[in-house]
């Protein structure tokens, strides 16, 4: 077995000691070492000259960092509002219950741990289930069964059955993204336009971030082109967080020609000589793939100097891997994450594309804004605005899953209606869909007329069908634990704000809520959007609001007729006493609900 | 003037590059805050300082002062706001302000008065914290932190030790002691350094002098927080 130093001294110089690589260096070590021992950490930080509080805070801020055993399976559930809705709770049941652990624990021998994790990107294939950041999909009973029994033995992650780790692209419906791209195409396309005539066709194309918020992608160009400094960046993010949704997982996985290729004709814009794949944990599987992509580019010409020819064409890319957390997604907290830090969201102004990574001019777009630059570099601005709406131009790829015979990606052009979605997937009779993720909105059957657009429903993709026999409390709660799990800890009212939502929901989910509590969540829904440093809490009680407006008796039925019920539970306060007397009697426990 | 906005309709001057709070402070203006302090970097965690700038949310103590706006501080939804971000760091942490050596010189304290906090509303959420009592001369009890981050700020920027961090996120964030076994007095940490003074709440406390001014005679029991304003400096809260 490899020394612990031995491990660390590679990793370190892997990295030639850059203090900026820490999450990577910590990523890598713990590969091989399966969680970071103090002294692990202290041997990092005295590589790197920097305290051993700043590798803390790294290791503490990741959901996929262990600065404690946690075996060397590491299992963890996916536990989005749709792999529940596959039966992912008896599935997780079964496999603690296998293994003889309890959540979150580690076992006697050091051989595993079973954990709930944030939704990893396969609602259309779940139950999903991460061991050791790679990707188990379409879980059965059967499945956990063989999982345990590979696990008890010690099969490595890598004789483990190949169809385990099977993913589908599940695509349903393609426009004009979803096609193949020869490799140099768009590239030879941009070159031909000059760097400012492709810039004039960004602008023209009206291509807006395909991220939820739809900022112009050619006026973000032009501020980082126009900021001062030489040295410039493109992030590709890839921290494809939002539950729900997975279109950038299939991007990347069958058209990272269009991803790369958009990334560098994006670099000849902007004047950017270097981009960064911001990859999330969950999408480990894609690693090396992905690597091999940009390997076999710069080898055929198409990535380094002097590009397909051009002079001063030099661009290469480089993937950074995140280590779970949804916030990352937040452009100024991915900067921070890329620069080795928690992923805390910075203050703004200033903006990205003045002062970004390592304080100079960034420019930070989502995977499908990136794809969409290759459209516009072959046909012109003009011939991709013809697409969609006049002020959502283009396509959309939308991410479908929950109860729906086809779940899977469809590309739309933008102005597509709700209801059109649900007929192509097979919706049966729905009783709302959730647009937008966690952070989206609920939409109930009037207002399946309402179109995915910028200007009506703004959404990065997400689109989770829920059936007439779906509780819709249920959602909104799963959502709000998701939030309070999420959020980075760094402003008071969604720190403290997303936790008391998620007590609160809990409380109303355990029968003890009154229209007190329902209150306090209208209250506390509007005081997060308020008063929150970045979107994640703006938009943390959404979920819960759209919920309480449209599914009011979803919560009323769970609510007793008084106005106020204490938090306290006397038969929960008796737990303590009845784990010390080794009880679980009938007389052990009140009759009535206190 | 120029270089002017307005604050609750009243002209306020301001130089370039100052933010409405500093602006504010310069003036006279009460603006609350807690994750502030004029000689350190901005921070913007607190959202004590949240103001209405031309009817939008922003944080006064990061947002530049800029000519023609109209800021709100003084609004009953703004205080409401206050309220509910003073109740919520109160039931964050175990604050027990009869038993805390900082009574009368906690700014949290004095903002519960300030906006008129009658109960801590929100469930409590009694976190398992423990205390640092293992420097000879200075206590660190996590129980109250507001995780501010000044002292994190202080000991970096003006002590050049880097003493204190946060590790952890979400509720579990927390303050982190850099040193071989994570207490404090085996850090660099001295009593003498800046870090040792700027601590709003009773976290960081330094040991033997906790009563020697007495209950009843301390700042806020004497004057309101929102006194300061008009000797445009933060009252001595040692």
């Amino acid at each position: 077995m490899a020394m612990n130093s031995d491990v660390v001294g590679r990793a370190l110089a892997r990295h030639r000691a850059d203090p900026t690589r820490l999450l990577q260096i910590l990523r890598e070590v713990q590969e091989e070492l399966d969680w970071i021992a103090p002294e692990t950490a202290r041997d990092i930080a005295d590589g790197l000259g920097v305290p051993i509080t700043r590798v803390q805070s790294v290791v503490q801020f990741y959901s996929f960092l262990y600065d404690k055993p946690r075996g060397r399976y590491r299992v963890l559930f996916s536990d989005n509002i749709t792999d529940r809705m596959l039966g992912n709770a008896a599935l997780f049941e079964h496999m603690l219950k296998r293994l003889k652990l309890r959540r979150g624990q580690t076992s006697w021998d050091g051989a595993a741990s079973v954990d709930l994790t944030s939704c990893t990107g396969m609602c259309d294939q779940g139950p999903a289930i991460l061991v050791n950041n790679f990707a188990v999909t379409r879980l059965t009973r059967k499945r956990v069964d063989e999982i345990c029994e590979l696990i008890r033995i010690g099969a490595p992650l890598g004789e483990w059955p190949a169809e385990f780790f099977h993913v589908d692209d599940n695509i349903r419906r393609r426009e004009t993204l979803l096609t193949p791209l020869e490799p140099g195409a768009a590239l030879d396309a941009a070159i031909a336009r000059g760097r400012q005539g492709m810039m004039d066709e960004m602008k023209r194309s009206n291509l807006r971030g395909r991220g939820g918020a739809g900022f112009p992608t050619g006026t973000k160009f032009e501020g980082a082109r126009n900021a001062p400094g030489a040295t410039r960046y493109i992030v590709c993010n890839a921290d494809e967080g939002e539950p729900g949704t997975f279109k950038d997982r299939v991007l990347l996985n069958s058209f990272s020609t269009r991803v790369l290729e958009g990334m560098a004709i994006a670099g000849y814009v902007v004047g950017a000589t270097k981009g960064f794949i911001y990859l999330r944990g969950e999408y480990r599987h894609l690693q090396e793939q992905l690597q091999r992509d940009i390997d076999s580019m710069r080898a055929s010409g198409r990535l380094g100097a002097s590009i397909r020819g051009a002079p001063g064409f030099d661009f290469d890319i480089e993937i950074h891997m995140g280590a779970g957390g949804y916030v990352c997604g937040e452009g100024t907290a991915q900067v921070e994450s890329l620069e080795g830090k928690p992923g805390r969201p910075r203050v703004r102004p200033p903006s990205m594309v003045s002062v970004g990574y390592l304080g100079k001019p960034t420019v930070v777009d989502n995977v499908e804004t990136l794809a969409h630059c290759t459209e516009i570099a072959i046909e012109g601005g003009a011939s991709f605005a013809r697409r969609g709406t006049k002020t959502s131009t283009g396509t959309k790829l939308v991410s479908v899953s929950g109860d729906c015979e086809r779940p899977g990606i469809y590309e739309y052009q933008f102005g597509v209606t709700i209801g059109r979605i649900l007929q192509d997937c097979g919706a049966g009779p729905v009783t709302a869909v959730q647009i937008g993720g966690a952070s989206g909105v609920l939409i109930t059957p009037e207002e399946f007329s309402r179109r995915i657009a910028f200007e009506d429903v703004s959404t990065a993709g997400a689109f989770m069908v829920f059936g007439p026999d779906r509780d819709i409390f249920e959602v909104a709660r799963n959502f709000a634990h998701f939030f309070a799990h999420e959020s980075c800890g760094f402003c008071t009212p969604c720190r403290v704000g997303t936790a008391i939502q998620r007590n609160i929901m809990d409380k109303i989910a355990e029968g003890r809520g009154s229209n007190y509590e329902v209150n306090d969540l209208k209250r506390l829904a509007e005081f997060m959007k308020r008063t929150s440093h970045c979107g994640l809490g703006e938009t943390a009680g959404n979920a819960v609001r759209d919920a309480l407006n449209k599914f009011r008796p979803a919560f009323e039925r769970r609510l007793r007729a008084r106005d106020f019920a204490p938090a306290i539970s006397l038969e929960a306060a008796l737990e303590p006493a009845r784990r010390i007397t080794a009880r679980d009697d009938a007389e052990a426990h009140l009759d009535v609900e206190g | 003037m120029d270089n002017e906005f307005t604050i609750d309709e009243q002209p306020v001057p301001f130089k370039p590059g100052q933010t409405i709070l500093e602006a504010a402070k310069a003036a006279g203006i009460y603006i609350p805050h807690l994750c502030f302090q004029a000689d350190f970097k901005r921070h913007g965690g607190c959202k004590m300082c949240t103001v209405l700038v031309n009817g939008r949310t922003q944080t006064a103590c990061t947002h530049k002062a800029a000519v023609g706006q109209e800021v709100d501080v003084n609004t009953p939804e703004l205080d409401a706001m206050r309220r509910s971000l003073v109740q919520m760091l109160f039931v964050e942490g175990n604050h027990f302000c009869p038993g805390c050596e900082k009574s009368g010189a906690c700014q949290l304290q004095a903002l519960g008065y300030e906006y008129e906090m009658m109960s801590p509303h929100f469930v409590e959420l009694y976190p398992s914290r423990g205390v640092d009592a293992s420097h000879p001369d200075v206590l660190i009890d996590f129980n109250r932190c507001i995780l501010c981050e000044l002292c994190v700020r202080a000991s970096r920027d003006v002590d050049g030790k880097e003493v204190f961090a946060v590790a952890g996120r979400g509720l579990d964030a927390h303050l982190i002691i850099n040193s071989p076994t994570g207490k404090l007095v085996d850090s660099a940490f001295a009593v003498t350094d800046r870090a040792a003074e700027v601590c709003p709440v009773g976290a960081i406390l330094k040991k033997g002098v906790g009563f020697a001014t007495a209950i009843g005679d301390r700042p806020y029991d004497r004057e309101s927080i929102s006194a300061e304003a008009e000797s445009c400096e933060i009252p001595e809260v040692r």
